[in-house]
């Protein structure tokens, strides 16, 4: 078992890294939502399952079915992120407006709010396994079935590490959200945006009496949660190739989970919480089997909240929760 | 905009007014028009399975098999996870776990053991208990979103345990399991009511409403015992509850093995009828439903949970018409209920003012982030 191990550390790596990326990306918009909200948006998952849909549009429309390589191969992915952002920030934001606005306006529950969401995201599934895929994609019928992306780019190996090769999907997809992590930090620390979007994380009431507009600023967080999740989903969609109607419920737990590994609320957290948690999910899988993949990382959930809720990096955005 | 607004509150107000009136002359009623009345509900649930209603009810389907599945299992689902979230305030998502470990209890013990249903029945009640004080202990001092999460952590964890354990059958699951020991021969009308065979679903909906009936009479005699004040006072403020003496950890693992009782009853019922049991039948989806009928009928009060879920489970059916559509519905709907009433259909008395006061037991949604139309009041001072 040790010997499998050693075999198989370096490819685990390489795959941990790229799928703790992408929950990373994902982590991002419940981590952005609580903190400015309190409210985890359990609908976060569909809005990473629209990103990947609306990634696949764009070879869809453009035809694509055999490899590009050069400029045309960094043309279709650049537009695949955008169309995944596109879709993903169009639906957090239309989520915000009709599934949470009405409840935050009167004050109600949180529980009326989850099971909103709930609703919300049963909905969207709904939505896409009837409609969107049978109409949009023209496969009628196959609503619930798996789809395929047509093979963008050979998956040639870039480099190798002590003779594993590590494959051009995989670079693409951590430099990627890499590049899209520090573009974020930038954005919540420097622009008078994110300025407004700390201010109502810390204290909403004290934002609210120096002139920040909750209403557009919650609207903010939606939309650039809801962005980074399609990226996360173009991401994924180009180096897996393949999605599904149900694809977000997982995706959205590990998510969470890695959100609340690294400090919910806290943006740096998301991604070590995300690597973190691609990397140990994977090793275990070396252990115990692919199996039971999951299991290890609800497990790491639940022994998180037990033993250490404020993560590792502790919440930020705002104080400790009482 | 602001006139429509108002004349929508003020209907609502009415109608809310009525229900207080009914509610206040059924506390006064005298004790024996009220078991009149619970006599003349058993009955009532007794009749139910009549062709008559069943033309009605669900046209495309046979009445009483979806009795029995889903409506039945979903109302006392509904009870059982009533008592967690409703009543101690604890936000659980996993409920299905519980459900789960009672229908493979039943199916292992009967199969592998060879005990019989009536056994297997007091036997899965304990372990669901043992199983709700076990996921409870290390999780019941989480709050909030944190406890819901953990829990449908935990109701995964079960299902794919199940689905990758091939002891207990893995992804294909058990099948072969006993039907409940027959009394053939004694019949009411037309139906052989202790005859637990494969073709009549009746006798398992008369089981059914018997169990229902024990659960409400003993979910009744705890909400308005110690317990349920306690419980009450959990919900409500979890320190003041602390500081006043309440040992709310106790109360809290209660509520999650009463609960999980309630939901390993069912599981053992379903499975003794169903004959076939797999990981799949306990998706994260039946937690969400059971949870939203809970939700929609009003959490905390028994008759609209009952109602709640009856709704959840009966809707479906009856627009078989409307095939796959009826999840897309299912979900709008949710959301449409979140916004236009979120204390539920028939909301408890004291649910209702929490909500109003926008300081509830489980926390507020953006009574920190007051919008443009909020008013002084409404909003919680923290």
């Amino acid at each position: 078992m040790f010997n499998d191990f050693i075999n198989q550390f370096w490819p685990s790596t390489v795959d941990g890294l790229a799928f703790g990326s992408i929950y990373a990306l994902i982590a991002l918009g419940y981590t952005m939502v609580y903190g400015v909200l309190r409210l985890i948006n359990f609908a976060h998952s569909e809005v990473f399952m629209i990103g990947t849909f609306g990634a696949m549009f764009v070879p869809f429309v453009l035809g694509i079915n055999s490899a590009l390589t050069g400029l045309a191969l960094v043309g279709v992915i650049i537009l695949m992120i955008l169309a995944g952002m596109l879709a993903s920030a169009g639906t957090a934001v239309a989520l915000e407006r009709i599934a949470y606005r009405p409840l935050r306006r009167r004050g109600a529950s949180r529980l009326a709010a989850l099971i909103s969401a709930i609703g919300a995201s049963i909905f969207l599934q709904e939505l896409f396994a009837l409609i969107v895929i049978p109409e949009v994609f023209d496969r009628p019928q196959q609503g619930r079935i798996q789809m395929a992306l047509p093979p963008i780019m050979e998956r040639t190996e870039l480099f190798s590490i002590a003779g594993h090769p590590v494959k051009l999907h995989q670079v693409v997809v951590v430099v990627a959200a890499v590049g899209m992590m520090v573009v974020l930090d930038r954005l919540v620390n420097r622009t008078k945006i994110g300025r407004g979007i700390r201010a109502t994380a810390q204290n909403p009431e004290a934002a609210v009496l120096m002139g920040v507009n909750i209403d557009s600023i919650v609207r903010m967080t939606f939309l650039i949660g809801g962005g980074m999740a399609g990226v996360a989903g173009a991401l994924y969609l180009i180096a897996y190739e393949n999605t599904n109607y149900y694809i977000g419920f997982l995706f959205g737990i590990k998510a969470f989970t890695a959100a609340v590994l690294g400090g919910i609320g806290n943006l740096r957290g998301a991604l070590v919480g995300g690597v973190t948690l691609g990397l140990v999910e994977n090793y275990g899988a070396i252990f115990f089997g692919s199996d039971w993949k999951h299991v290890i990382s609800f497990t790491i959930l639940v022994l998180v909240l037990m033993f250490r809720p404020t993560g590792i990096l502790g919440e930020s955005l705002q104080q400790a929760r009482a | 905009m602001n006139d429509k607004q108002t004349s929508v509150a003020g209907f609502r107000r009415r109608l809310g007014h009525a229900g207080d009136v009914m509610h206040d002359r059924w506390q006064q009623a005298p004790g024996w028009q009220r078991w009149i009345v619970y006599l003349l509900l058993i009955v009532a649930a007794l009749l139910l399975p009549s062709e008559t209603i069943g033309s009605f009810m669900s046209p495309d389907t046979d009445w009483a098999t979806i009795l029995f599945f889903p409506i039945g299992t979903y109302v006392l689902l509904a009870i059982g996870l009533n008592v967690v979230v409703g009543q101690a305030g604890l936000l659980d998502l996993g409920f299905v776990a519980f459900y789960a470990v009672g229908g493979y209890a039943m199916a292992l013990l009967g199969t592998r053991m060879g005990w019989n249903f009536w056994v297997i029945m007091v036997a899965g009640i304990a372990i669901c208990a043992l199983a709700g004080v076990t996921l409870g202990a290390p999780t019941l001092r989480l709050r909030g979103d944190y406890l819901a999460i953990v829990t449908l952590g935990f109701g995964e964890i079960i299902r794919i345990t199940a689905r990758n354990t091939d002891e207990i059958g893995g992804p294909n699951g058990i099948r072969g399991i006993p039907h409940p020991p027959s009394f053939e021969g004694i019949t009411i009308g037309d139906v052989e009511i202790f005859k637990y065979g494969v073709l009549d679903p009746r006798p398992y909906y008369y089981l059914l409403v018997a169990l229902a009936v024990v659960v409400i009479i003993l979910v009744k005699r705890w909400e308005k015992s110690r317990v349920g004040r306690s419980w009450a006072a959990i919900r409500e403020d979890e320190d003041a509850a602390e500081v006043m003496g309440v040992p709310t950890f106790r109360f809290k693992m209660l509520a999650f093995a009463i609960g999980a009782s309630i939901g390993g009853a069912m599981g053992v019922l379903w499975a003794a009828k169903s004959i076939s049991i797999n990981p799949n039948d306990f998706q994260f989806l039946l937690s969400a439903t059971i949870l939203a009928a809970v939700v929609m009928g009003g959490a905390g009060n028994l008759p609209g949970v009952m109602l709640g879920a009856f709704i959840v489970a009966w809707l479906p059916e009856r627009f078989r018409g409307l095939q796959e559509y009826r999840m897309l519905i299912f979900g709008a709907v949710l959301v449409a209920l979140m916004i236009f009433r979120p204390e539920g259909l028939l909301p408890s008395r004291q649910r209702k003012a929490e909500l109003k006061e926008g300081s509830g037991g489980m926390g507020t949604l953006g009574a920190e982030v007051p919008g443009p139309e909020s008013h002084g009041e409404e909003v919680a001072s923290k």
